[in-house]
């Protein structure tokens, strides 16, 4: 039996490159980057403009603040039997002066993590279906 | 002119898990209100409910709700949605009514009953909305106020013995409110052995979401001297103002930030934009006021709350804390309803409930919770969305 693929949890919030990259939009007028994208309307109060341009956003950052998941979220969060805890980081990115958040990757707790440290996104399963393996982005501390 | 409203009456059906209608709660508290307002529930022109998502097209149109649930009898009615703000949304509608002369007494008022366990979104697959994204991706609401506490520990040393103290104070004053749903007192022994939910936080350091109600009656200055209540407590400020881009802090259900990267945007704070709003109208500043109920959905959130209303500098308010100074009988006591802490949170009654306890401190009416001669009182609270309130009461 061929492996399952690896699809994207949520499509077109990130490549699928070895050292993938978050995709948002960037205003072409006022130069605000959204993530998740927007293509509509700028939310920037002083910016009416509707022309937005694809970007890849910064893939490194560093951690705003962090926490964990102790217990098994509700759906449509699809848990692993057991569950198992995993980490979570709000980094900063420099360039686009906002924080994302996701978890981090598997096999790290929060005695790995501090506020200030260097990370940079990866891609991660997120859980499985029948077909395919859903993968999402997630942090890890940047290698040194 | 002034843009004061008279508090004449307030109500709450106690906080728990009751499982009743959310409906029984809300008439249970407007009779409440009534009979201590003294109006008869006919006077009442308009009934301002704060809606509920939970309970079907009867939350959604609370006013209306309420209102029939009382006995139709012709007074206009509305209903807010402004998540945890609902209660202060609906205040102020019924306050724009009483100011433009349309009415001179009105009903405001908000329940609710909620369900067991984790609050989930809708179902599919919807990566359109950020509630449902955050759930798909592992993001619960006890992750938001985890890293806003693990933030404070970063920045300001704040300590686990510091959301610990948070718990243990407000459980002692929160033992003696008979409308809590919570009244054990804890120790940090009992904090620290609690699970951990979402670190630095345990499951005692995060509310539950419980049933409730709460009514308050307002009315005109000149209609409160009527009927003899010319001193009782008054709303001199309601602020429900909404973030201003670059909205910098993380905040629930949304997986990032505003970006602060063009040009003339700064990245500002929402919480601690709520009370200037609210200090402006009502032309005093912190240090005129003598309590505040603050929405301590985390132990540790309570700390940021202080420090957004201006009791405390910046990282200043886990010291406060630490000398007493936030609790009952200190300088500055913060949640001496016991808080969410004690009571779970009952979204659309909330707001409410922390102006009736407000209501009751001033008047003098709060026995072995009291705060021996409260003058002002502010609340402060914030919800998904871009909703929050700050709401003053001047004796």
């Amino acid at each position: 039996m061929s492996p399952k693929p690896l699809v994207p949890a949520i499509e077109g919030w990130h490549t699928m490159a070895d050292k993938p990259h978050l995709i948002g939009t960037q205003c072409e007028q006022c130069g605000t980057y959204f993530f998740p994208r927007q293509s509509d309307y700028c939310r920037n109060p002083n910016c009416d403009s509707t022309d937005f341009r694809e970007v890849e956003l910064s893939r490194t950052g560093k951690i705003w603040s962090y926490t964990n998941a102790c217990y098994k979220p509700p759906t449509p969060f699809v848990a692993q039997e057991p569950f198992v805890p995993y980490a979570i980081a709000a980094v900063q990115l420099e360039k686009e002066q906002m924080v994302v958040l996701g978890q981090v990757i598997e096999g790290l707790t929060v005695a790995d993590l501090k506020v200030g440290m260097p990370m940079e996104l990866v891609l991660e399963p997120l859980h499985e279906t029948d077909s395919d393996i859903k993968v999402t982005w997630k942090w890890q501390p940047l290698a040194q | 002119m002034s843009n004061e409203i008279a508090i004449i009456g307030v109500g709450m059906h106690p906080w728990g898990k009751w499982g009743h209608n959310f409906v029984q709660y809300g008439v249970a508290a407007a009779r409440e209100a009534l009979a201590d307002a003294g109006v008869p529930w006919q006077d009442v022109k308009f009934v301002s409910g704060g809606a509920t998502i939970r309970c079907g097209y009867p939350g959604y149109v609370a006013g209306a709700t309420f209102a029939q649930a009382l006995g139709w009898q012709g007074a206009e009615v509305n209903t807010s949605y402004a998540a945890c703000a609902s209660g202060s949304q609906a205040l102020a509608a019924a306050r724009n009514k009483i100011l433009s002369g349309a009415c001179d007494v009105a009903l405001v008022i908000g329940a609710d009953t909620t369900p067991k366990g984790f609050l989930a979104p809708a179902g599919g697959y919807r990566p359109e909305d950020p509630d449902w994204v955050r759930f798909y991706l592992g993001i619960t609401n006890p992750t938001y106020f985890a890293l806003y506490a693990r933030r404070r520990m970063a920045l300001y040393g704040d300590t686990l013995e510091d959301f610990a103290a948070v718990k243990v104070k407000n459980s002692r004053v929160g033992s003696k409110n008979p409308r809590a749903r919570y009244r054990k007192c804890y120790t940090a022994e009992d904090v620290a052995a609690s699970a951990m939910v979402a670190d630095p936080l345990r499951l005692m350091d995060i509310c539950a979401t419980s049933d409730g109600g709460a009514a308050i009656i307002v009315s005109s200055l000149e209609y409160a001297r009527k009927i003899g209540k010319g001193n009782a407590p008054r709303v001199v400020a309601i602020s429900t103002v909404t973030p201003t881009f670059a909205s910098a802090v993380l905040e629930m259900p949304d997986i990032a930030t505003d970006s602060a990267a063009a040009a003339g945007v700064e990245a500002h704070a929402y919480r601690a934009s709520l009370p200037i709003k609210a200090y402006e109208e009502a032309g005093i500043g912190p240090s005129d006021i003598d309590l505040a109920e603050v929405y301590d959905l985390s132990t540790a959130l309570e700390l940021d709350w202080i420090e957004d209303l201006q009791l405390a500098p910046r990282g200043a308010a886990a010291a406060l804390l630490r000398a007493g100074d936030t609790a009952l009988g200190g300088r500055i006591p913060v949640n001496v309803s016991g808080g969410l802490a004690c009571f779970g949170e009952a979204v659309p009654a909330q707001a409410l409930a922390q102006v009736c306890e407000l209501t009751w401190q001033l008047r003098g009416q709060a026995g072995d919770r009291q705060v021996q001669g409260a003058k002002v009182g502010i609340t402060a609270n914030q919800g998904l969305f871009g909703h929050g309130s700050s709401v003053i009461v001047k004796k």
